[in-house]
């Protein structure tokens, strides 16, 4: 059975989910990244959206406006979440966030945040952009449309929007640092035959 | 035919085959795809390539980009030199691709430096990213299209080494592209690798590897030796697709290389992800298209 969660989202909703668990999301999905971000920790602006309520998507879709100036999501998809690295934690502290969905890991700040304030890191496919936009019932608006619109805060009601990944989870594991942690760990190793191999390669 | 005529014809033509680029993936890498499937065990493994081709389905199906981030456009020709219409390449291109902006619709992705806005239709200072290469005594235009996405440019670099370095940095450098960043921009990942004298023809050389066919190699047998054993190695990192555990993060590892100078060895690593939108298309004198390496599509 698929595991579902509905936005919105409490920490006890979400505090049995474990790094490597798949679930699906239903309900507001709000698109923000790098700009939306930087508008609220840096410049102080207030948040046009309640992000206690949804869930936030580091990515940026391609939206068609219909003649009757209603929008339309062509394609949706993450984009790397590491950028948010810097301010990931301290957007879920001022914003109640439960839920961040995006592509690859995060970092240990983002970790600890997840930790300390409940909240989970999940990743979506990359690439898969038009079955995530199926999976959009509708566009609902767009706020800080002059961001551009990979940037702006677009609000999405999302049915069954998966597969999530797990990849940090309330008790701050973070299943991308473990991960590469072993990749760098093995690195040397498969290395080596290969340096051998080349090693005659100067010589005439 | 008129110049007008003719950069209308090449742009028309170029605005549905970028189409084609972003819905579709070409053969060669659909096929290869397939193979990374097959060699993938693990739960969330399966999970993941499920989505890639229900994704990829449901894109035909739809007439829509594959991926929403269609990137900025390069374009990189061979253009013959008795190509009579070689003066209205550059701008069919622009407009092509302001109008598969608007139309397919493209992501708009594009901001010029200083001024940091958006422009909208995805042209830009020096953008479309243009590279020409003159065929001598040929009177063809080749294109070869590619949506270069943000995640999979950010693992791109470039470095020079000295000769005491040996072959063996360049093997370092590559692993180190790839189990580092390479990780987040959507494996199974096809990794060019350009050597060279400095730093930007050994970048320049990276992209040219990339875009290369699947299945082909340098032409140099200890080229070829290092293209096979650098994919083997880097498939035994443990990485798969999305970077999540695996077996298989790279479909292949292709070398391009020029003459350098004896004391340096120059490395540039770039890698294109799974969504490998790349695509060949021809032109002859008389503007009449042949595309390569999508069976059944037309125009
Ligand atoms: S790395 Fe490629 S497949 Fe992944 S999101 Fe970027 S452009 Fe799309």
């Amino acid at each position: 059975m698929k595991k579902e969660l509905m936005t919105p989202l409490t920490a006890k909703d979400i505090e049995a989910l474990r790094i490597g668990d798949i679930v699906y999301l239903s309900g507001t999905l709000v698109t923000g990244r790098d700009d939306v971000l930087r508008r609220v920790l840096h410049e102080h602006m207030e948040c046009p959206v309640d992000f206690s309520k949804a869930a936030i998507f580091h990515g940026g879709p391609i939206i068609r406006t219909n003649v009757d100036g209603t929008f339309e999501c062509v394609a949706i998809g993450p984009t790397s979440s590491i950028r948010m690295e810097n301010d990931q934690a301290d957007f879920i502290k001022v914003t109640g966030l439960k839920i961040i969905i995006g592509k690859g890991g995060m970092g240990e700040k983002t970790a600890a945040g997840c930790k300390k304030y409940k909240c989970i890191h999940c990743v979506y496919p990359g690439g898969c952009a038009v079955k995530a936009a199926d999976m959009v019932e509708r566009v609902e608006g767009v706020e800080w449309p002059e961001l551009g619109m990979p940037e702006a805060l677009w609000i999405f009601r999302v049915r069954q929007f998966g597969p999530l990944i797990v990849s940090i989870d309330t008790q701050g594991n973070n299943l991308f640092t473990e991960n590469l942690a072993r990749y760098q760990s093995q690195k040397e190793k498969c290395e080596a035959p290969i340096i051998a191999s080349v090693k005659e390669y100067q010589k005439i | 035919m008129q110049k007008e005529e003719a950069e209308k014809k090449l742009q028309e033509t170029m605005e549905k085959f970028m189409k084609l680029v972003s819905i579709r993936l070409p053969d060669d890498v659909l096929e290869k795809l397939k193979e990374c499937r097959d060699k993938e065990s693990s739960d969330m493994q399966k999970v993941i390539y499920d989505s890639y081709f229900e994704n990829l389905d449901v894109a035909i199906k739809e007439q829509r980009p594959c991926c929403q981030d269609t990137g900025l456009l390069h374009f990189y020709l061979k253009a013959g030199s008795e190509f009579p219409y070689l003066g209205v390449v550059e701008e069919a291109l622009r407009k092509a691709t302001r109008n598969a902006t608007r139309d397919i619709p493209l992501r708009q992705n594009t901001v010029n430096f200083f001024e940091e806005r958006n422009t909208k239709d995805n042209t830009g200072e020096r953008i479309p990213w243009i590279h020409w290469d003159i065929v001598p005594d040929d009177d063809h235009l080749e294109v070869c299209t590619y949506y270069a996405g943000g995640g999979c440019c950010l693992p791109g670099c470039a470095k020079v080494f000295t000769p005491f370095d040996g072959y063996g940095a360049i093997v370092k450098y590559v692993f180190d592209a790839v189990a580092g960043l390479g990780v987040n921009a959507c494996p199974p990942l096809i990794v060019g690798v350009g050597l060279g004298t400095n730093v930007e023809n050994a970048a320049v050389l990276s992209k040219i590897a990339y875009l290369r066919p699947l299945g082909t190699h340098h032409p140099n047998p200890k080229g070829a030796k290092m293209e096979r054993d650098l994919c083997d190695g880097l498939n035994r990192l443990g990485i798969g697709a999305q970077g999540l555990p695996g077996k298989v993060a790279a479909m292949e590892v292709h070398i391009e290389s020029s003459a350098r100078h004896t004391a340096t060895i120059a490395v540039g690593v770039n890698v294109a992800c799974y969504a490998h939108r790349r695509g060949f298309i021809t032109f002859d004198r008389d503007l009449k298209a042949t595309i390569r390496g999508y069976r059944g599509a037309e125009l």
